[in-house]
């Protein structure tokens, strides 16, 4: 793996690289780059338009919300948000789909057929319409939300780790370990998951980027995390009704929702090319 | 061959089993829909009366067994809300969607191919960048906020387009740019692709070698043949393109399946809910089964 870092060459992943690492410590230090309190309302101070505009206020150089929050600090403290739904589904998710789909793999059988019907169960769901339901059923908030959307992302990672588990299955080492009786946990956790690791970040980038987006869209209809809460989605949700007057409140969270899917997405590319010997230095 | 696709019909089968039966159990255990359904000031008897008037008192497998018997043929019972027949209600949405989703294809198609083929053949050019810069930003582009901007340029600063509405053609182009825009990415990349793979082939460079004009070799001997791996992989796409629709839809107020999907889901309207489910995976189960069978049928290298 460290070999595959060494590669890490082409620029478009070390832009993602950037821009990850910019928002992730933002993320981290947000309070201490928030100018105010992102929770404090002051309805006196409500709706008024970005620094550069006329009617701005100091010391609110972004704007202030309906509640007469403060945009810039409610934007850096949606970092949180946006970064741990996407881990937190991509751990869990990664987790289950990685067990379920090597299992598949090398049981080969029973086994395989059934974690492959359901596979294609959820590749059939409409992602959207499962979190949808999943969400109504349990009610909004972040647990729920990050349990829908692992629901919809955990069979990506499966269906991966299935196809590379059948294809290690066959070779020398594993069938060595194997014949010199080595339990099958062992055999899976260090001949046949070193070699499944690789795809596996890949596709992780990726499931981090659309849990991402999935989160805003779901927080947007309301069904995700609860609007006190600072989230982009969320943001964006409440600044709809603004929308004629006061496009830059919907305008601002979408460009960092945009900004961060595409560097863990160019991440995901760069991770690609480094791990794929096909690529490397094309 | 026969085999493989009665195999393959059968795993549809148990997937739309597991499918509507876990909509079922989802919907049922946590959301009862006797008491989303009863006024708010009704009393624990008014709302037992309902229950069991609606069926909804008997045990779960009994109502489920039930509601699949009658979908197996054809009817999905009445909507909990309007008390129309949930065909009826889905008919005009599936019609609009299919409105959108048709208008859709077809702004990908014609902005995507051509510069997935101007791609492949400048590699590295001007053309294809600017395209590999708009698949990149595609791909990690909110579409929900893509058409509140658009709404927000179109709409509300220049005056040239309607917010929300269906009807007319001005209606539909930024639901359809929107929801276009979202597919654009795969679009382009399949068809770089699939030409990057046709170009250096024999055929092309006889015809190439014939004399023929750059534009009739692309168009006759290239195109023809890489498009059928792009047909077959935006039939593959319909389910992330239903997805789309349900955010397309809500954004721009489109009363397709997609809207009434997220007014059903929010109201427990469990019969409506069940089948929109069931149709959207339906399609996308059919659409994979046809490529596969059709890729099978095309290439002779596979064989069940």
């Amino acid at each position: 793996m460290l070999a595959g870092l060494r590669g890490f060459r082409s620029r478009s992943g070390r832009v993602g690289l950037v821009i990850f690492l910019a928002v992730l410590v933002t993320a981290l230090a947000a309070p201490v780059l928030a100018p105010h309190d992102p929770y404090k309302q002051a309805v006196a101070r409500r709706l008024k338009p970005p620094a550069w505009m006329e009617g701005s206020l100091e010391g609110n150089p972004l704007g202030t919300d309906q509640l007469g929050r403060d945009n810039l600090s409610r934007l850096i403290y949606g970092a949180r948000i946006s970064l741990l739904v996407g881990a937190a589904t991509v751990v869990l998710a990664g987790a289950l789909g990685t067990v379920l789909g090597v299992a598949a793999g090398y049981y080969g059988g029973r086994v395989d057929y059934v974690v492959s019907t359901f596979i294609n169960a959820a590749w059939s769901f409409p992602f959207i319409l499962l979190a949808l339901i999943i969400v109504a059923v349990l009610g909004a908030g972040l647990q729920n939300l990050i349990l829908a959307l692992v629901a919809t992302s955990w069979a990506s990672f499966a269906r991966i780790a299935r196809g590379e588990a059948m294809a290690v299955k066959n070779r020398e080492y594993v069938a060595a370990a194997e014949a010199l009786g080595q339990r099958t946990w062992r055999t899976l956790a260090r001949h046949v998951l070193p070699n499944v690791a690789s795809s596996l970040l890949v596709i992780a980038s990726i499931e981090f980027g659309r849990a991402i987006l999935r989160e805003s869209f779901l927080s947007f209809l309301g069904l995700g995390v609860p609007p006190s809460i600072p989230s982009w989605g969320g943001m964006l949700s409440e600044a709809r009704p603004y929308i004629f007057t006061m496009w830059w409140m919907v305008f601002m969270p979408g460009v960092l929702i945009f900004l961060t899917t595409l560097g863990v997405n160019l991440l995901g590319d760069g991770l690609r090319d480094a791990f794929d010997p096909r690529v490397r230095g094309s | 061959m026969t085999a493989y696709v009665v195999e393959r019909l059968g795993q549809a089968l148990l997937i739309a089993v597991i499918i509507s039966l876990t909509t079922f159990l989802l919907i049922f255990v946590a959301k009862d829909p006797a008491r989303a359904l009863a006024p708010p000031d009704a009393s624990a008897a008014d709302i037992e009366l309902l229950r069991r008037r609606l069926g909804l008192d008997r045990p779960l497998l009994v109502q489920y067994g039930i509601w699949a018997a009658n979908a197996v043929r054809g009817d999905f019972g009445d909507s909990l809300y309007s008390r129309q027949p949930v065909e009826r209600l889905l008919a005009p949405r599936i019609r609009a969607s299919a409105e959108l989703a048709g208008a859709a294809l077809l702004i990908t198609v014609v902005v995507g191919v051509p510069l997935g083929v101007a791609g492949a053949l400048r590699r590295g050019g001007f053309v294809d960048l600017v395209a590999s810069v708009v698949a990149v930003s595609g791909q990690a582009m909110p579409i929900f906020w893509f058409g509140l901007m658009l709404i927000v340029l179109f709409s509300v600063h220049l005056g040239w387009l309607p917010v929300s509405g269906r009807g007319r053609l001005e209606h539909i182009v930024l639901p359809a740019v929107t929801l276009g825009f979202s597919v654009l990415p795969l679009t382009m990349r399949l068809t770089r692709s699939a030409m990057l793979e046709v170009l250096p082939q024999d055929y092309v460079r006889t015809a190439r070698a014939k004399g023929l004009g750059a534009l009739r070799v692309v168009g006759k001997h290239a195109a023809r043949n890489a498009a059928r791996p792009v047909v077959l992989a935006l039939g593959m796409q319909f389910g992330a393109l239903l997805g789309g629709a349900v955010v397309t839809e809500t954004v721009f107020a489109w009363p397709g399946i997609g809207e009434l999907a997220v007014v059903a889901v929010s109201t427990a309207d469990l019969p409506v809910v069940q089948a929109i489910v069931l149709f959207a995976a339906g399609v996308v189960i059919l659409t994979n089964l046809v490529a596969d069978v059709v890729v099978a049928v095309a290439d002779p290298r596979i064989r069940y």
